[in-house]
């Protein structure tokens, strides 16, 4: 078995972030194989049922990445993941569930190295709380 | 169970094909191609397959309407829910509202978390975590955080609720390890969900060492009063809605002063499916507050519009805002509620009718939980300050 490899679900919207994820992996830069990422056309279309889901499912951890602040494809989608996440880290809290396991972070289509860097981050964030109560961890692999 | 027996314990075999459900069902009025006797026909005439993939099947609110008024007293609801069963199985779902995140919300209470739900709970209030009495407080923590942008403060009326139980002598148990009671998961078809949430209610419930549990949720009292006994025996303890309860207090609790016009909204499951007309209203004229009927009332009642977590669309607005003009015409300045979810459901529509990019009117009433007007109408000192 060796290190606990925790399984993450990335949001990365169509226009920054998803675009950054790219770029990481053209310019080879390396990160750990944790993370599973879901394109949404923007990280407004983010809704705490989806993360959720999510957490329901198994996952040990979720990440809702976007545009920068001012940068949002649709102006202002990037404030209502704001509002989401912050609406669904108090969700988990009442759940019993560590928020750390949440988290919203801005990667536009330039920055792939922040890309790799904050999944490395997050995974390593997630490891040290441990694998989720929730899902049934026998069902879609290991990472 | 297949459809053949559906139809007999339901009794939807005694169909007349009379019409009385459709002409009854506050979804048909507002969506025509909505038919309840439809719904059955098709059944009875031997193709269960068509209602399984039927969006129509996750349209009726089982508000209980219809079944009042049949003449072969068919269980519409109790066969819409059947089916709904029979759909999970075959892997259909309903079309959830807010992305599913009440379902969600329900599956994960199904494993083993440990909830930190106690929030609401303010320093004057008296609880305890084991006694005579258990609160089952419901989803109302969950409410807050999901509905706020409708200016709505659901523990308010758990906060209420434990004011008025402490007036009347009772200190009520109340536990973080308390799950939702699952009445939507079932009204979804989750049998299995629903049963391992009623299995971790009732041991919450008989660890605590109660007698009685106070609900102030008519959907949690209605599923463990009737729909707990069907998955996992019959219960350790009583039951009593709040409303039932502080009916018989109305002595200790000194009511009076409110100089106001109110109308009362029963919900579906403490008023048609429970039977409880006459406790609220009694405990509403006790405030001094002058209760006006709407038209429909009592067991012809509207619902709120909305259940289950299923099928909010336009069709639930359209039943909401027929309601609330209903309301608004009384002249009563405000709608008293027995329940958080037609609270919720009610006020997400007053908040559309006055969305002036819309061009829609507002409509002049605002919404109270029954909890909230009996805690104003309390004497002062009650109050702690």
């Amino acid at each position: 078995m060796g290190e606990f490899q925790p399984r993450i679900v990335v949001f990365a919207c169509n226009w920054c972030s998803y675009a950054g994820a790219d770029l990481a992996g053209a310019s080879r830069i390396q990160y750990p194989p944790t993370t599973r990422v879901i394109r949404v056309m923007c990280s407004g279309r983010v809704t705490p049922g989806f993360i959720l889901e999510a957490f329901h499912l198994g996952a040990d951890g979720v990440l809702v990445t976007g545009c920068h602040p001012g940068d949002c494809h649709y102006i202002s989608g990037n404030e209502s993941a704001v509002v989401t996440v912050d609406k669904t880290a108090r969700l988990l809290k009442l759940l019993g569930l560590e928020v750390e396991r949440l988290r919203l972070e801005w990667i536009s289509a330039a920055e792939g190295a922040r890309f790799a860097r904050l999944m490395t981050e997050f995974t390593e964030q997630v490891r040290q709380l441990g694998p989720t109560p929730l899902g049934n961890r026998g069902t879609g692999g290991e990472a | 169970m297949d459809f053949e027996q559906i139809l007999h314990r339901t009794r939807a075999l005694l169909c007349l094909d009379c019409g009385k459900c459709t002409g009854s069902c506050p979804v048909s009025r507002v969506d025509v191609a909505y038919s309840p006797r439809r719904t059955i026909e098709s059944v009875l005439g031997g193709d269960p397959e068509a209602l399984i993939n039927d969006r129509y099947l996750w349209s009726c609110l089982t508000c209980g309407l219809c079944t009042t008024r049949c003449p072969s007293d068919v269980d519409y609801p109790a066969f819409v829910i059947a089916a709904r069963i029979e759909a999970r199985k075959a892997s259909v779902e309903g079309p959830y509202a807010h992305n599913g995140v009440m379902q969600h919300l329900m599956g994960i209470m199904t494993q083993s978390v440990e909830q930190d739900r106690m929030g609401w709970l303010t320093g004057e209030l008296k609880t305890v975590t084991q006694g005579e009495d258990f609160y089952f407080v419901g989803c109302l923590p969950y409410f807050d955080v999901l509905f706020e942008e409708l200016g709505v403060v659901s523990t308010d009326t758990a906060r209420n609720a434990v004011r008025l139980m402490n007036a009347v002598g009772i200190t009520p148990a109340v536990s973080d390890d308390e799950r939702c009671c699952g009445a939507d998961l079932l009204l979804n078809g989750d049998e299995e969900g629903f049963r391992e949430l009623a299995r971790r209610n009732v041991g919450v419930i008989a660890a605590s060492g109660a007698g009685r549990v106070i609900f102030t949720c008519p959907e949690c009292y209605n599923a463990f009063r009737d729909d707990y006994p069907r998955y996992v025996g019959s219960l350790p303890f009583d039951l009593v809605h709040i409303a039932e309860l502080l009916a018989g207090h109305l002595d200790e609790l000194g009511l009076d002063g409110l100089d106001e016009m109110v109308t009362y909204q029963d919900p579906c499951r403490l008023g048609r499916y429970q039977g409880i007309y006459d406790e609220p209203r009694l405990l509403i004229e006790a405030t001094g507050a002058n209760l006006v009927e709407m038209r429909k009332n009592r067991a012809n009642a509207v619902c709120c519009g909305s259940t289950g977590w299923v099928s909010c669309g336009q069709c639930a607005k359209g039943i909401q805002m027929a309601r609330l003009r209903e309301a608004e015409e009384t002249g009563a300045a405000t709608i008293i509620t027995a329940c958080p979810k037609c609270r919720i459901h009610l006020s997400c529509a007053l908040k559309d009718a006055g969305d002036e990019a819309e061009e829609r009117r507002a409509i002049d009433v605002a919404l109270e939980d029954l909890t909230g007007l009996l805690a104003r109408a309390m004497p002062r000192d009650e109050l702690g300050d």
